[in-house]
């Protein structure tokens, strides 16, 4: 493992699998009536968030509280681009203060990588979201919902498993952190979307591309809808919320293409209605809720490998001080 | 104080002897006899080639004295090997009116490292509303001839129209920025596979290319003068050479680092690459290369381009756009289009010399080596080696994206009419 996690693209099939298997370890303790690990008592970890998105935020800190960790909430809503203090300057800061790492969340795409190959602080650095360029902890959590119901056990990756993701690509670090982990974990991966919010040069990523959601359903394994901002159809990206939900939308009728075991997903918010029909987001198909929980197991797992888990993460005697 | 300078290869050619006296190359050969009082240069296997002329410079006074002044810019450029720089509108408050021309003007002549020519807005506040009193900045002491937003496209087409047809009265040219803005609206880098990759908003070729066709059809309409800066696409490399062809008369010019840098760099997200019209692809480079070897495009101008650190050190959608250029623009064409065997130094010397000042029209300038011509010469030591040192710029800036990388060639030598401004590599 590296000492940051920036992309999912930096990620090998052995660092994957080795996040994902170390998250099923702390899925465990999250079952325990004491939902707590001391592996990184002592360590500070800091959620540095110029963007609002307390799921995401809150998802951490419960991962990191469940390790122990000193959590030091950081909140620079837009500080930065609005002229406010630096990036530079917020991160010498949280230098000073002793970060052992820096959990951000950038509308800014490049903010982590930018922190990571600086010199302005010495801790690990985890992309919490950056703009429209990645999430991976996200897609971790994503895959990790996947593998649990497509291919579950130890060790085990997607080789072969088709997964869809439909919507707003363009605007997506989720569908790009999913297109480089679920490619790594050997899925095959179709997008699905308008021409309009399909990527510049999509044709040289590790995936297929579609315009026919009807199409591409119908061998999914799972399906991914991702939001899309009812803004967008004033930059023409379409032209109204009814063709979109028409013509990309997860209703009652395409849920009848999909396969009996495929997933329904959705990284969240959901705009119920536009992207997907509320009754298919509150179905049994739907592990949406699932998702949720297994980000708090999966941040775990990456704050713990991040911040030199050279221990076991679970050992007896860290039960025996926690779980008695 | 008078010069003999010994054994310099003018244009690359045979080691020749070259005396400078009172202003101008009095005397050129083999073996001249040393006069008395005479500064003597050792320049063997030097390069010397006239005198550089940028026509697209920022030089930030007055506003941004934080980034760069007419003097820290003019010592930059003296460095670079320029013995005349035309500096660019787009200041706080806009060159817009013969006063601030004039101010940029004054303040050249008070350098005295290099001649500064200061370029008009085309329209009043850059805005493209409303033309500036482009008359009265041509009339002025500053004798403004080329008009330009650069920053910001004259997209509104009857405003370039006029603007094209109304400087032909006093012999001007509208330098165009070509940027369609709605199409490049929030744009960061170029839109391509690395910007789908990085999710930057992307600043799409047709941007460019589309104002460009517009603008060449115009001008051939009208019967005027168009000069199109920094050309960055194969596209606009395409549509330049079709006006050509057809008989417009349009110049263009490409930058430095248009020639050396793509956007693959853009990955490290570091905002020193950070520039507009944005890096391209490898064919961009290729075909840009090959237009200014065939002379498609006319002149290698810099666009030097001085921010402050606070404006590159920080999310890159946040940063400025721009890098400096004038201190290394010359290694560069070394590197992109002399050592890959494209051009020699005539025709290095045609396209950053004569060309760019045939274009503005700056008397006394791009003149050849020749005896008798204003004794505006650049010596230049092509055989030298180094990785970038921002730290030995004179600029006040640092937003090289050279920085610690091996640029070939070294200017060693600048006189401005038979004045030597740097020697040995330094500013006198």
């Amino acid at each position: 493992m590296k000492r940051h996690l920036i992309s999912t693209a930096d990620l090998t099939r052995e660092d994957a699998l080795l996040i994902l298997d170390t998250a099923e370890q702390m899925a465990q303790v999250s079952t325990r009536s004491v939902k707590k690990l001391p592996t990184l008592r002592g360590r500070t970890v800091v959620n540095l968030f110029f963007e609002d998105s307390t799921r995401t935020r809150t998802s951490f800190e419960v991962a990191e509280k469940r390790l122990s960790a000193d959590v030091i909430n950081f909140s620079a809503k837009g500080s930065s681009v609005s002229k406010g203090e630096s990036l530079k300057d917020t991160a010498l800061t949280l230098q000073a203060m002793g970060a052992d790492a820096v959990v951000i969340r950038h509308s800014a795409s490049g903010a982590p990588k930018l922190l990571a190959d600086s010199d302005w602080l010495h801790g690990s650095v985890v992309n919490a979201g950056d703009g429209t360029h990645e999430h991976p902890t996200q897609a971790l959590l994503d895959a990790f919902t996947m593998r649990s119901h497509l291919n579950p056990g130890v060790g085990h990756d997607l080789a072969g498993r088709r997964v869809t993701i439909v919507g707003d690509v363009l605007h997506s670090r989720v569908a790009r952190s999913n297109v480089h982990l679920l490619h790594t974990l050997g899925a095959e991966v179709t997008l699905v979307a308008p021409p309009t919010l399909m990527p510049f040069g999509v044709e040289t990523w590790p995936c297929q591309t579609s315009y026919d959601l009807d199409a591409a359903l119908t061998k999914a394994d799972a399906v991914m809808m991702l939001r899309v901002q009812r803004e967008r159809m004033n930059a023409a990206f379409f032209p109204t919320q009814r063709e979109y939900t028409r013509r990309y939308g997860l209703d009652a009728r395409r849920l009848a293409l999909m396969p009996e075991h495929a997933l329904v997903m959705h990284p969240g918010p959901m705009v119920r209605g536009m992207e997907i029909e509320s009754t298919i987001a509150d179905s049994d198909r739907a592990v949406i809720v699932e998702q949720v929980a297994n980000g708090v197991s999966v941040r775990m797992a990456v704050l713990y490998l991040l911040l030199g888990g050279s221990e076991p993460a679970i050992t007896t005697s860290s039960f025996e001080e926690t779980g008695k | 104080m008078n010069y003999l300078i010994r054994n310099a290869r003018i244009l690359g050619g045979e080691p020749q002897d070259i005396r400078v006296a009172d202003g101008v190359f009095a005397e050129i050969g083999a073996n001249l006899d040393a006069h008395e009082g005479e500064q003597e240069i050792a320049a063997d296997g030097l390069i010397a080639l006239p005198g550089l002329v940028d026509l697209h410079t920022h030089l930030r006074e007055p506003g941004r004295e934080d980034a760069e002044t007419v003097l820290t810019g003019t010592r930059a450029a003296a460095k670079g090997g320029f013995t005349a720089v035309h500096a660019m509108a787009n200041t706080f408050p806009v060159a817009d009116t013969a006063g601030v021309v004039e101010q940029v003007w004054r303040l050249g002549r008070e350098s005295g490292y290099c001649d500064v020519q200061p370029i008009g807005a085309v329209t009043v506040g850059l805005e493209g509303k409303q033309l500036a009193e482009l008359g009265a900045m041509a009339d002025s002491a500053a004798q403004v001839r080329v008009f330009s937003d650069d920053g910001k496209c004259v997209d509104d087409a009857v405003i370039m129209r006029r603007a094209l047809e109304y400087v032909k009265a006093f012999g001007g040219v509208v330098a165009q920025h070509a940027q369609e803005p709605r199409l490049t609206e929030g744009a960061q880098m170029n839109e391509g596979v690395v910007s789908g990759e990085l999710g930057l908003a992307g600043w799409p070729a047709v941007a460019e290319e589309s104002i460009i066709a517009r603008d060449v059809l115009l001008a051939a309409h009208v019967g005027s003068r168009l000069h199109v800066c920094h050309l960055s696409t194969a596209g606009s490399v395409e549509i330049i050479r079709w006006a050509k062809a057809k008989g417009c008369d349009v110049t263009a010019e490409v930058t430095p680092h248009h020639l050396l840098l793509t956007d693959e760099l853009v990955r490290s997200y570091d905002a020193v690459y950070k520039v507009n019209p944005p890096l391209r692809t490898e064919a961009d480079v290729l075909a840009l290369r090959e237009a200014l070897a065939d002379g498609t495009i006319d002149i290698v101008a810099t666009d030097h381009a001085p921010h402050p650190a606070e404006d590159k050190q920080c999310e890159w959608s946040a940063a400025a756009m721009g890098m400096v250029g004038l201190e290394t623009a010359l290694s560069v064409v070394q590197s992109a289009m002399v050592d890959t065997g494209l051009m020699g130094w005539a025709e290095v010397a045609q396209r950053m010399s004569a060309k760019p000042a045939a274009i503005s029209g700056i008397p006394g300038h791009g003149r050849p080596v020749s005896v008798g011509e204003p004794a505006n010469l650049v010596l230049f030591d092509d055989q030298y080696r180094g990785a970038v040192n921002p730290d030995s710029f004179a600029t006040r800036s640092r937003n090289t994206p050279y920085r610690g990388l091996d640029l070939p060639g070294r200017v060693v030598a600048t006189f401005l009419r038979g004045e030597a401004k740097v020697l040995d590599g330094e500013l006198v």
